[in-house]
C-alpha cells in the first residue's frame, strides 16, 4: 500500500509540488540579507580581529616577555625578542605578528597572564606593500592606545564567564 | 526597388523581435538572480543603479573587456564557431513563433516542425564547443548535454504531436488560432499531461536545473564551456537563456492560445481585456514559464545522470505515448469544446 502511495506521490508530482511550495514560501519571507558598507552584523565582545598591546592605565606596557603567546600559537605567527629594560624588568625589543600566517584563534589572547596582547574589534583592513603583512610592536601599542576604552570594556563584559 | 524595400522590411521586422529578445535575456540574468535571492532569503543584486537594473549591463561592459583565451591544444577554428552554433539556431528558431496576431516574421505551414528542428541544432554548439576545447570535463559535458538533449526531445516531440492532433495544423497561427476563447479552450487543459511533460522536457532541453548535468558546477567545474571567456563564454550565456525564452514563448503558443487574453469570446469582459495587445498576453504567458525555470531551479537538487535518462525513456515517453491515445478518442468522440 504503503509503495503504490508513493508511486502516486511521485507520478503526481506531489513531492515536487510540496517542495515547490515552501521555497514559494520563501520568496516573501523577511530576507536577511545585510547590506554590508550601511549596515553591519551585530558583534560578540570576544570577535577575535586584528591584534593589539594593551598598557597599564600609568602607561606601562604590559607586556612582560614571558613568550607563552609565541609558544601557544599553532601558527607561528608570533615572533618575540627581549632584554632588561631600563628599569631592569624584562621588556620586548621585537614583537611581529605576521597576520598571513595568523588564523585569528586567540589563544595568544587567552595564554596571556597579564592581558597585554588582546584581539579587537577590527575586521577591515588591508595591506599595500609587501612586508605590511608583518605588523610590529610599535603599530600594536598604538592599536592598543586607540581602542583601549573599548577593550576594557569588552573585556570585562567577559570576565563574568572566565 | 519592390525587392529592396521588402529586404528592408523583413529586417527591420528581424530587428523588431532581436533586440527586445537580446535585452530580455539580459534581464532573465538579472531576474533569476534577484528570484533565486528570494527563494534563499537573500535580497540578490541591488547595488548597480536602481534596485540593481543596471547590473545586467555592467556584467555586459565585465565580460566584453574580458579577454577570450583559446587553450594551446583546442581546435581554434571550431572553438571560435561553437557559440555560434548555438546562438544561431536559438534566435532562428523565433522566426516562425507569432509574438502577436500575424506577427510572425515568417509565417510558413511547417512551423512546428521548423521549431522542432532548430532546438535540436542547438545542441550541435554544445558537443563542437566540448570537442573543440580538448577538455576532459567539457567533452564529458557536451557527451551528457547529446545524450540528454536527444532523449527528451522524443518526449518533447510526442508532447507536441498531442498538439498538432489537437490543432490540425502545423502552422504556429492556425495554432493558436484553434484555441481561440477564453483559458478553459486552451490545450493546456485537455492535455494537461502532455502540456507537463512538454515543460518537464523543455527544462531538460535548455539543459536547465533541475537537469543541468552538461554544466553540472559540482561534478565537471562547467561542463562544456569550462574552457571558454569572455565574449565566447557570454554567447553561450545568451544561448541558453534565448532558449529558455524559446521554449517559454513556445509553451504559450502550443498550451496556453499565444496572444488571446485568458477572457476572449466571454460577452461584458472579454472586449475589456482584448484592448490589451496580444503580444502582452504572448510575454506575461511566456513570463510564468520563465518564473517556472527560476522557481525550479531554487527548489529542485540536480538530478543524477542515470536518473534522468530514466525519467525521459521510462516515464515521459510512455506518459505521451498513452495520452496521445486518449486524445484520439477525444477526437474521436467530439469530446468538450476543443476537439
Amino acid at each position: 500500500m504503503q509503495a503504490i502511495r508513493d508511486l502516486f506521490n511521485s507520478f503526481l508530482l506531489i513531492e515536487l509540488l510540496k517542495g515547490l511550495r515552501l521555497t514559494g514560501r520563501h520568496l516573501f519571507t523577511h530576507k536577511y540579507t545585510i547590506e554590508y558598507p550601511e549596515e553591519r552584523a551585530p558583534q560578540s565582545p570576544r570577535f577575535r580581529g586584528l591584534h593589539a598591546l594593551r598598557r597599564y592605565p600609568n602607561g606601562e606596557e604590559r607586556c612582560i616577555a614571558c613568550k607563552l603567546c609565541e609558544a601557544v600559537c599553532p601558527a607561528l605567527a608570533i615572533t618575540i625578542e627581549s632584554e632588561p629594560g631600563a628599569d631592569g624588568t624584562r621588556r620586548t625589543t621585537r614583537y611581529d605578528i605576521d597576520l598571513f600566517k595568523c588564523i585569528y584563534c586567540g589563544f595568544c589572547e587567552e595564554s596571556c597572564p597579564v592581558d597585554s596582547i588582546v584581539e579587537t574589534r577590527i575586521y577591515e583592513y588591508h595591506f599595500e606593500r609587501r612586508g605590511e603583512n608583518i605588523i610590529h610592536k610599535e603599530d600594536l601599542l598604538a592599536i592598543g592606545d586607540q581602542y583601549e576604552q573599548q577593550l576594557a570594556k569588552d573585556r570585562a563584559a567577559d570576565a563574568p564567564y572566565r | 526597388m519592390a525587392e529592396l524595400t521588402g529586404l528592408v522590411w523583413i529586417v527591420a521586422k528581424i530587428v523588431a523581435l532581436v533586440v527586445p529578445l537580446f535585452i530580455a535575456v539580459a534581464y532573465m540574468t538579472y531576474a533569476e538572480r534577484r528570484v533565486i535571492g528570494w527563494i534563499q532569503w537573500r535580497k540578490g543584486p541591488n547595488r548597480v543603479g536602481i534596485q540593481g537594473l543596471l547590473q545586467p549591463i555592467a556584467d555586459a561592459g565585465k565580460l566584453l573587456m574580458k579577454e577570450v583565451v583559446i587553450p594551446q591544444n583546442a581546435n581554434r577554428f571550431l572553438f571560435l564557431l561553437a557559440p555560434l552554433f548555438s546562438i544561431i539556431p536559438a534566435l532562428a528558431a523565433w522566426a516562425v513563433l507569432p509574438v502577436g496576431e500575424g506577427m510572425a516574421i515568417a509565417d510558413i505551414d511547417a512551423g512546428l516542425l521548423y521549431v522542432l528542428a532548430m532546438a535540436s541544432m542547438g545542441v550541435y554548439g554544445v558537443i563542437v564547443a566540448g570537442w573543440a576545447s580538448n577538455s576532459k570535463y567539457a567533452l564529458i559535458g557536451a557527451m551528457r548535454a547529446g545524450a540528454q538533449v536527444v532523449s527528451y526531445e522524443i518526449a518533447m516531440g510526442f508532447a507536441l504531436v498531442g498538439v498538432l492532433m489537437a490543432a490540425g495544423s502545423l502552422n504556429m497561427s492556425e495554432i493558436v488560432q484553434a484555441q481561440q476563447g477564453p483559458f478553459w479552450n486552451w490545450f493546456w487543459l485537455p492535455l494537461l499531461p502532455l502540456f507537463i511533460v512538454y515543460w518537464i522536457s523543455g527544462v531538460a532541453e535548455t539543459n536547465r536545473l533541475p537537469f543541468d548535468v552538461a554544466e553540472g558546477e559540482s561534478e565537471i567545474v562547467a561542463g562544456f564551456h569550462v574552457e571558454y571567456s569572455g565574449m565566447a563564454f557570454a554567447i553561450f550565456f545568451m544561448a541558453e537563456y534565448a532558449n529558455m525564452i524559446l521554449v517559454a514563448g513556445l509553451a504559450a503558443i502550443m498550451f496556453l492560445g499565444g496572444w488571446y487574453s485568458p477572457f476572449h469570446g466571454i460577452s461584458y469582459i472579454g472586449p475589456i481585456f482584448d484592448l490589451v495587445p496580444g503580444t502582452v498576453w504572448f510575454c506575461l504567458k511566456a513570463a510564468i514559464f520563465l518564473f517556472g525555470y527560476f522557481w525550479f531551479r531554487g527548489t529542485f537538487p540536480r538530478y543524477r545522470y542515470d536518473q534522468i535518462m530514466r525519467l525521459g525513456w521510462k516515464v515521459l515517453i510512455p506518459v505521451t505515448v498513452v495520452w496521445l491515445v486518449v486524445e484520439s478518442l477525444f477526437i474521436l468522440t467530439g469530446f468538450g469544446p476543443w476537439f
